[in-house]
Formats: structure tokens, C-alpha cells, sequence
């Protein structure tokens, strides 16, 4: 009996509680953003730029870090559904571990966005990530730019068929077809890694005696590609793109030794996010994927 | 028709030793600036890391066993070091704590596999994910930088224009192939991989030998990853993925057997420079990095079969 009563009026209490929630959210439209881990400063910018965007909307958000734990990330999307969010802005820790939480939010017919990192099924309404193909283009016209539309470049790929590299190379070489007078002369593969990318260029620069630019899809490559360069003495000749902006390029580009690396906007893309889900709520349509631009960074 | 036994002899004893002078002339004739003493110098520099790996890594095969530790060795010795550098600024404690580093994983990795009597695969396997996960405990991901003009030698200086990680490397097989072939040690290595029982009936302390023979293995992966922070001047926390296997792989196409008891450390030095010159082959000649897996595969492959044809001629007759 006692157990009874004390049941019914925790009942009552979470009827009241879930009418004020609904209340609230019919005020303000809910935002759930769900984020791989906090610790690391690019997703930390990502939220920051999701937080001040919903403000300047006036959509309310709460957001919570899943601390790169994919199994925790998806109670996290469970909690969002039963707190009954009108959309989940999620960035996986994993594309496939994440797909069970999204096919519980379109059971509960909430829309869902994915963040940076995709998701391997689910119905998502839209993607949102830098667009690596921009990227590639940029550094190709800086680096032809520089080297004054003429002359011989090499690519250092990353890991074959991996989409960074993919979209990157394929940005990077519209670009030099355009110029004819630029001649990519080697195109070898280096696997993302630093040492890699030293061996693969100390060979390149066996092979060619001349060279003017290089393009490295990742900065490791480049700092690789870097090392290897100035050691045969031969960096006064040649430019060196990476792409990423980590420290150690960024450190290298102020020096002088890299001529420019490419930079991804997390801020931008955490504002992008909750812009793009704004439109949802208010019913308009929206692209399955929407590219955040890219930054170069020079000196 | 058969070649007269003299012939045999050095197709048996030597035949991977033609097949790089083959694939030497090949590259040559398919690019005329492969055959340069500049390329040369860049492929012995080149084959310096793994050739240290792959020395250590005949004396463990040698016995029988397998050590597949060695390239997270390398990581987590590089990246101790580097942090060494940082705080204390001298390279010399900097290279003693990389050696330090190789020889207790070489060590760890003894201990459980002679005295614990674990399969040799198994325990390396998880020493070799122990030192990746604790390289990225440390590192938290980034690299650290290597500043010191004693390392920026060590990677990049010449010393008589041989390039100094080759002048290493080479003490290295000097030492190793002492050790292997003058000494009590080296028998005792070759008696294990041999036939083990018959050793430890015989009173030999089989545990101590396979001991050390790991520590061996893991103080030059703790070399190599001197020679590797210093030629990149950086320490990886990620350095080293997939060292072991060109490791095993040079060990192997340089004809040593991998049940141990037959085999040598200069074969091993053959079949690491098979894997280099390959390697920069295939980036002289700009081939599509799709097919350049592929060229490895058959390449290896190839090496592999007609070594053991010459052999089978041999023993045919």
C-alpha cells in the first residue's frame, strides 16, 4: 500500500515535471549537442561556436561530452531523447558505434545532424565537416601562386583511399590542371606519417633534379618532406604546403621553412551546426552535406 | 642439365645476394639516376632503422621465437628520450634513456618468455600494445621535439662521407655477427633454434640464452629509435608502425628460417636492403602508390621462391 502511494506521487511528479519541460520547449526549441571529447582544443572550439551562435538564436542547448567513450556518448543520446530535445547535434566518437543511438532518435522522430566525423547509417538530415576538397584547391592556387604558375611539384599523398586524402588530392589537382605550365612530376605516397614522409621525399629529391613546390596532404608529411629537404640543402628552392595547422607546422610556417598549412574552422563549424539546425526546426530543407570552409595560414 | 656444383654452391650461399644485384641493375636500366652515389648514400641511410631492428631480430628468430614489440620499442624509446632531452637538455642522458627503455622491454619481454615460458608471439604482441598505449599516455599524441646539435649529427652528419647512421648500423653487424659467430653465445643461439630439448639435456642454461637474446633484440629497437628521432629530429608518439613486419620480413628474405637454428645476420643485411632499394625504386620510378603494394607483394614473393629454387637445385644433387 505505502509502496503504492509513495509510486503515484512520484508519478504525479514526473507528469508535472514532463509538462513544464514540454512547456519550456515549446518556448524555446531544445538543441542536444552531443560531442566526441571535450579534451581537445578543436572540439572544445566546436562547441564554443555551437553555444554562441544559439544564443545570438535564442535556441536553448545543452551539451555533453562523451569523453571519447562511445558507449557513454550513447546513453548521452538516449537522455536527450527522453529530455525530449527537438533536434541532436551529434559528433561521434565513432561513425559505426554511433549508429544504434541514431536509429533511437529517428524511432522518436528526432531530427539528427552529424558533426565533423560522419556516421555509418541511421537516418542523418545532414553532415556537417571542412571541406577537404576546398582545402586541396587553396593550397594548390597559393602554392602555384608562389612559384609563379610555372614550374615542377610534387604531391605527397596520405594513406590511399582514406576520404582526407581523397578529397584533398582531388582539390589540390583541379588546381594544377588549370595551369599548364605546372608539371606535377612525382605523386608518392607517405601514409599521414612524418617518417614516411622524409624517406618518400629523400627519394623524390634523388630522382628530381628539379623542384619547385611540394604539397603534402598532412602537416606530418610535410614536416617530414621538410627534414629531408633542407638536409640535401635544397629548401631555398623548394615551397612547402602542408595541411592541418598543428603546432609543429604552424611553428614551422612562422619560421619561415613551411610556406603555408591549411586550417580547419571548428568554431565556424560548431556555429554552422546550429545555424543548419535553426533551419530544420523551422521546416525549410537543407543539403545532405554542408562544407565548412577551410583557412590557409601563412606567414 | 645441370650447373657444375660450384655454381650451386654460390646460387645456395648467395643467391639473394644476386637477386638484389638483379634488382639493382633492373632499376638502374629503368632510371639512370638510381645508379648514383648520392642514392646509394640515401638508401644505406635509409635502411639504418630497419636494419638495426632486423639485426636483433635474427638473434630472437634465430632461436625460434619472434619479437613483434620492437616497433612500439622504438616509439615509446624515442619519445622517453625526446622528453629527457627536454628537461635536461643533454643527449647523452637523452640516448641513455632510449637504450634504458629498449633493454627493460627487451628485458620484460625475456622474462616472460623463458623464465614465464609464454609463446614468444603472444607476449610480444602485448608488449607491443603496452608500449603504444603508454607512449600515448605520455605524449598525449603530440611529438616532441628533438633540439640538440648532437642528435641533428647522429641523423644527418658524415663522418669520411659515409652518412653516420650507416657507420652505426654497420658497428652494429659487426658486433652481432661476432657475437653470433665467435662466440659461446652465438652457438648456444643457433644449439636453441636447433633443437631445444637437446640443449637443455645437455646442461645448457637455455632461459638465461633466450633472455638475453630478447634484451638484445630491444636495446637496438632502443638504437633505432635514436637514429630515428635524430634523422626526423622529432620524436613520433605513432613512430615505428609496421616495423616489426619489415623487421621479420628482412630476417626472412636474408634466408633465416623462422624455426630457428639456421640463418644469419648477414643475410638479414641483404634482405633489409632488398626492402629499401625496393622501396626507392618504386619512388624514383613514380609508380601509382595503388600499385606499389602490389609491386612489394610480388616482389617479396618472388625473391622468396627463386631462393628457394636454388636451394632445391643444390640439394638435388
Amino acid at each position: 500500500m505505502r509502496s503504492n502511494r509513495i509510486l503515484s506521487v512520484f508519478l504525479c511528479v514526473l507528469m508535472i515535471g514532463s509538462m513544464f519541460a514540454s512547456m519550456a520547449s515549446a518556448a524555446a526549441p531544445k538543441i542536444g549537442l552531443a560531442i566526441s571529447t571535450l579534451n581537445n582544443p578543436f572540439f572544445v572550439d566546436l562547441r564554443d561556436g555551437a553555444l554562441e551562435e544559439a544564443k545570438k538564436a535564442g535556441l536553448g542547448i545543452t551539451v555533453a561530452d562523451a569523453q571519447n567513450d562511445p558507449n557513454r556518448q550513447l546513453s548521452q543520446v538516449e537522455n536527450f531523447i527522453q529530455q525530449g530535445v527537438n533536434i541532436i547535434l551529434v559528433n561521434p566518437c565513432d561513425s559505426a558505434a554511433i549508429v544504434s543511438a541514431i536509429k533511437a532518435a529517428n524511432r522518436a522522430k528526432i531530427p539528427v545532424i552529424t558533426v565533423d566525423r560522419g556516421a555509418d547509417g541511421g537516418e542523418v538530415i545532414c553532415h556537417i565537416a571542412s571541406d577537404n576538397v576546398q582545402g586541396g584547391q587553396m593550397a594548390g592556387e597559393y602554392l602555384a601562386k608562389l612559384i609563379g604558375y610555372k614550374g615542377k611539384v610534387v604531391e605527397i599523398q596520405g594513406i590511399p583511399g582514406a576520404s582526407a586524402a581523397r578529397d584533398r588530392g582531388k582539390g589540390f589537382n583541379e588546381v594544377m590542371k588549370k595551369y599548364p605550365n605546372i608539371k606535377i612530376v612525382a605523386r608518392q605516397e607517405a601514409g599521414f606519417d612524418r617518417a614516411k614522409g622524409m624517406t618518400v621525399m629523400e627519394n623524390i629529391l634523388q630522382a628530381q633534379p628539379d623542384i619547385d613546390g611540394v604539397f603534402c596532404h598532412n602537416d606530418e608529411m610535410a614536416l617530414g618532406a621538410l627534414r629531408a629537404i633542407e638536409a640535401a640543402g635544397r629548401l631555398s628552392a623548394i615551397k612547402i604546403v602542408g595541411f592541418d595547422a598543428t603546432d609543429d607546422a604552424i611553428k614551422a610556417v612562422k619560421d619561415g621553412k613551411l610556406v603555408a598549412t591549411v586550417a580547419q574552422k571548428p568554431r565556424a563549424m560548431g556555429s554552422m551546426a546550429v545555424t543548419v539546425a535553426k533551419r530544420v526546426l523551422d521546416g525549410a530543407k537543407v543539403d545532405a552535406f554542408i562544407p565548412v570552409p577551410l583557412e590557409l595560414v601563412a606567414k | 642439365m645441370l650447373a657444375p656444383r660450384p655454381v650451386i654452391d654460390i646460387l645456395r650461399r648467395y643467391g639473394m645476394t644476386f637477386i638484389l644485384l638483379a634488382m639493382i641493375a633492373a632499376l638502374s636500366f629503368m632510371n639512370p639516376r638510381f645508379f648514383s652515389v648520392s642514392n646509394f648514400l640515401t638508401i644505406m641511410r635509409q635502411v639504418a632503422i630497419n636494419g638495426a631492428l632486423a639485426a636483433g631480430m635474427t638473434m630472437v628468430i634465430l632461436t625460434g621465437g619472434i619479437d613483434l614489440s620492437v616497433g612500439g620499442n622504438v616509439a615509446l624509446a624515442g619519445c622517453f628520450a625526446a622528453g629527457a632531452l627536454q628537461s635536461t637538455g643533454n643527449p647523452w642522458i637523452a640516448i641513455v634513456v632510449a637504450l634504458g627503455v629498449g633493454l627493460m622491454i627487451g628485458m620484460v619481454n625475456g622474462f616472460f618468455v623463458s623464465y614465464a615460458k609464454l609463446p614468444p608471439f603472444i607476449v610480444t604482441l602485448a608488449t607491443l600494445a603496452l608500449a603504444r598505449g603508454f607512449t600515448l599516455v605520455y605524449t598525449e599524441g603530440r611529438p616532441i621535439l628533438v633540439d640538440s646539435p648532437i642528435f641533428e649529427v647522429i641523423g644527418g652528419g658524415f663522418l669520411a662521407g659515409v652518412p653516420v647512421p650507416v657507420l652505426i648500423v654497420a658497428v652494429v653487424y659487426l658486433i652481432v655477427g661476432f657475437v653470433l659467430n665467435r662466440t659461446k653465445f652465438g652457438r648456444l643461439v643457433y644449439a636453441i633454434g636447433g633443437n631445444e630439448q637437446a640443449c637443455r639435456l645437455s646442461g645448457v642454461n637455455v632461459e638465461r640464452t633466450k633472455m638475453l637474446v630478447y634484451v638484445w633484440c630491444g636495446l637496438l629497437a632502443g638504437l633505432s629509435s635514436v637514429i630515428l628521432s635524430a634523422r626526423l629530429l622529432s620524436a613520433q608518439p605513432t613512430a615505428g608502425t609496421g616495423y616489426e613486419l619489415d623487421a621479420i620480413a628482412a630476417v626472412i628474405l636474408g634466408g633465416t628460417s623462422l624455426s630457428g637454428g639456421e640463418g644469419g645476420v648477414g643475410g638479414t643485411l641483404v634482405g633489409a636492403f632488398i626492402i629499401g632499394v625496393l622501396a626507392n625504386g618504386l619512388n624514383l620510378l613514380n609508380v601509382s602508390p595503388f600499385y606499389q603494394d602490389v609491386a612489394k607483394g610480388a616482389v617479396i614473393l618472388a625473391a622468396v621462391l627463386m631462393d628457394k629454387a636454388f636451394h632445391s637445385t643444390a640439394d638435388a644433387r
